[in-house]
């Protein structure tokens, strides 16, 4: 065991700071989720990319660093640190990437990861359906084979496809065997959002913006080439991107961290109007940002090792979600009767707004990547091996 | 950076495992529960002879000159097995003996404690009460800033009986002399508060084993017992229960492992990072006690079902070594008041 990082990580630390320091932008850019900031935000990653910090852990020829995990969480650490903008192409560098990586044929990985470094393509997720949702096995979108063999018909619909009004590219599962049930029967599929007979209709969220939307699929061909991993075992390839989303990189620790030091700094401004109970709350979700923190260190030490994420994802997604609400909840206990107002308003002083902002995104944690209560489900029969039947 | 165990360190844990499982039953606690000193000098001497009381005894004194990081393992494991023979207490008193600047009590007392010959208590101001003064050899004990060393006939004890029958504690009766003393001033200060950080992280670590086996006990039970004609184990509203149990307690283990990092390596956050181990540590495992307690239903409110035995333990730790409001208080005073040193993400934040 050794905690104290290697005299590398620091100079990368440095380097990364520096950077970040001399090239965020000065003022925060609009909401991704808002057909501007999208915008804005995919400039952002054009930044990232020229300075070689889109993807530290990706190689070299990606545009990346050839860096380990541990950098890429000090990267992200100095990121938060300086207030960055948050990565529009998430769900194509953090979760199809990795996933395109270990399942990808060569020609695919050729053709779709440099573009996703670089942000010319930013992707979609069109997993759930309306009838699909917690129950996933449940899907009924068809792709199924033409009488060419070269192209795949896809009818149905996706909902909750996140950045799915902006995105180029989208991803998800579709059932490609005929009359198949649950699990079986599935593919994952890599598709342009503008292919004839795709149509997009954006849902207006809890907080008004349009982050995800329903996907409607009519007779549309997708090469066979876009097929990801072997046909019918896309629900294996499917589970592989949850668990690296659940478990490691979709919410690094060190966005806690900063919320955490935001919320002791809140906590300071308002110290003699703060309700008593307040002061060791703030201590304790410090704590738990540190523990959410310290548990990824551990568990990227034992991917070093040789290990594969499992069922241990679902703890992770629990507990950061559950952190994220505890804490905008404080916040916005400690502003008391100034919290409810828009950040726009003029009373909206500081970050009031944005503790407000991030309390309504973060009450949706608990529901995607899989609710909380399917989590709890998948430690009790997975890791705590609680009978099924 | 790397957050593993040794092979070594993890063959040392299994070796106590195998002894515990074998040696250090439910009906082990139980007997002793029912004996005079409710300690064992037999599991005591076999303790020793597997190493665990030489870890941390310098080589010099017979010892083998290792530190937390190679001990905390153990220390879970015997929280695993609700095991409570005075090791905390005996472990805190090495290190504070070793360090003390006058070499002479070391000398004398640290090559027995190696050998299992001598047990050690540990006075701490958190706390009225020294715990296992009555099978000490030697007691370090504290009065107005001072450090003093006493053998059991200058001490007068009177029991305490505890909630948890294996928690034996004394009040101590007793005065200061300049022949007792062994340390004042700023060396006291810090022997002291290096102590207390110390006992802390152990009982942090033991409280993270006793709550995972709380937490196993009752995943085994409901896999067990049927109503309604299924095993109980089935139903989402014991799942979830069991699960949220499991999120506490899994958070914990990188918390303490940590904080034992922390204190082997004297890291400015010790204090900080060894409170927040042991109040994750005792919420965790006052969570897994209540849930555990709850899955096994009437049968965990028996004197029969040993389920208690490990919620007494688990009650015990919490108090010992500061309880969950002195660390909660701890933890707050440095990360608002004085600003946590490393923080934002110094270089060595996390150490």
């Amino acid at each position: 065991m050794e905690l104290r990082f290697t005299a590398e990580q620091e100079a990368f630390r440095k380097e990364a700071r520096e950077w970040l320091e001399a090239n965020v932008p000065k003022e925060p850019l609009p909401s991704m989720d808002t057909k501007e900031g999208f915008a804005a935000h995919r400039e952002w990653e054009k930044t990232l990319e020229k300075g070689r910090w889109g993807m530290v852990c990706w190689p070299e020829e990606l545009g990346g660093r050839g860096a380990d995990l541990f950098d890429w969480l000090i990267f992200e650490e100095e990121a938060y640190r300086v207030g960055a903008p948050l990565r529009v192409n998430q769900n194509g560098i953090y979760l199809l990437g990795p996933t395109l990586m270990e399942y990808g044929t060569e020609e695919q990985k050729k053709r779709f990861l440099p573009p996703m470094a670089s942000s010319d393509e930013v992707w979609a997720q069109a997993w759930s359906e309306p009838n699909a949702g917690s129950d996933m096995a449940a899907i009924r979108t068809t792709a199924f084979l033409d009488a060419s063999g070269e192209n795949y018909i896809v009818n149905g619909q996706k909902t909750w496809a996140s950045r799915g009004c902006w995105a180029d590219w989208g991803f998800g599962l579709f059932r490609t065997e005929e009359g198949s049930e649950r699990h079986k029967g599935l593919s994952m599929m890599v598709f342009p959002n503008d292919l004839e007979g795709i149509t997009i209709s954006p849902i207006e969220q809890l907080d008004r913006e349009t982050g995800f939307a329903e996907m409607f699929f009519d007779n549309v061909k997708v090469p066979v080439k876009y097929l990801l991993g072997e046909e019918g075992k896309g629900w294996n390839v499917a589970m592989a991107t949850a668990g690296f989303e659940r478990g490691l990189m979709l919410r690094s620790p060190a966005r806690y961290q900063a919320t955490a030091r935001k919320l002791v700094d809140l906590y300071k401004e308002h110290e003699d109007t703060a309700p008593v109970s307040a002061r060791e709350a703030v201590a304790k979700c410090w704590m738990k940002a540190e523990q959410y923190a310290l548990n990824t260190y551990r568990t990227v030490s034992f991917l070093k090792a040789g290990g594969k994420i499992g069922s241990e994802a679902s703890l992770n997604k629990i507990f950061w979600s559950e952190l994220d609400i505890e804490m905008h909840e404080l916040a916005l206990s400690i502003l008391d009767a100034v919290g409810e107002i828009l950040p726009y308003a003029p009373a909206a002083k500081g970050l009031v707004g944005h503790w407000l902002d991030g309390y309504m995104f973060a009450l949706a944690g608990p529901i995607y990547a899989g609710t909380n209560e399917i989590q709890r489900n998948v430690i009790a029969e997975r890791l705590l091996g609680l009978p099924r039947k | 950076m790397d957050f593993s165990f040794s092979e070594d360190q993890k063959m040392f844990q299994e070796t106590l495992r195998d002894f515990l499982t074998a040696e250090h039953t439910s009906a082990t606690i139980r007997e002793l529960w029912d004996s005079e000193t409710r300690r064992s000098s037999e599991l005591w001497q076999q303790l020793c002879e597997i190493g665990i009381m030489g870890l941390l005894v310098p080589e010099e004194y017979d010892g083998m000159g290792m530190d937390e990081v190679d001990l905390v393992l153990c220390l879970e494991e015997m929280g695993t097995h609700a095991f409570a023979e005075p090791v905390i207490p005996t472990l805190v008193g090495t290190r504070l003996l070793a360090d003390l600047a006058d070499k002479s009590l070391a000398q004398e007392w640290l090559p027995k404690v190696a050998g299992g010959e001598a047990i050690l208590a540990v006075q701490y101001p958190e706390s009225p009460f020294v715990q296992d003064a009555h099978v000490a050899n030697l007691l370090i004990l504290q009065k107005d800033g001072e450090l003093h060393a006493l053998t059991p006939d200058q001490v007068k004890l009177t029991r305490q009986d505890s909630n948890d029958p294996s928690n034996c504690l004394f009040s101590v009766d007793w005065t200061p002399s300049a022949d007792t003393l062994i340390a004042q001033g700023e060396e006291a200060a810090k022997l002291s508060a290096e102590a207390f950080d110390r006992g802390a992280l152990a009982a942090a670590a033991q409280l993270l084993g006793c709550g995972q086996r709380m937490i196993h006990m009752a995943c085994e039970y409901a896999s067990e017992r049927k109503q309604f004609g299924v095993f109980i184990g089935t139903f989402q509203a014991i799942k979830h229960m069991c699960s949220n149990a499991q999120v506490q307690v899994e958070y914990v283990r990188p918390a303490v492992y940590r904080a034992a990092f922390s204190l082997a390596n004297n890291s400015v956050n010790r204090s900080v990072n060894v409170s927040m181990a042991k109040l994750a540590a005792g919420e965790a495992a006052h969570t897994a006690s209540r849930v555990s307690m709850q899955v096994h239903g009437g049968q965990g409110y028996t004197w029969e079902q040993d389920l208690h035995l490990w919620m007494r333990r688990a009650w015990s730790l919490d108090l010992a070594w500061g309880s969950k409001q002195m660390h909660s208080q701890r933890i707050a005073s440095i990360v608002i008041d004085q600003g946590v040193p490393t923080a934002p993400l110094g270089e060595s934040w996390l150490a």
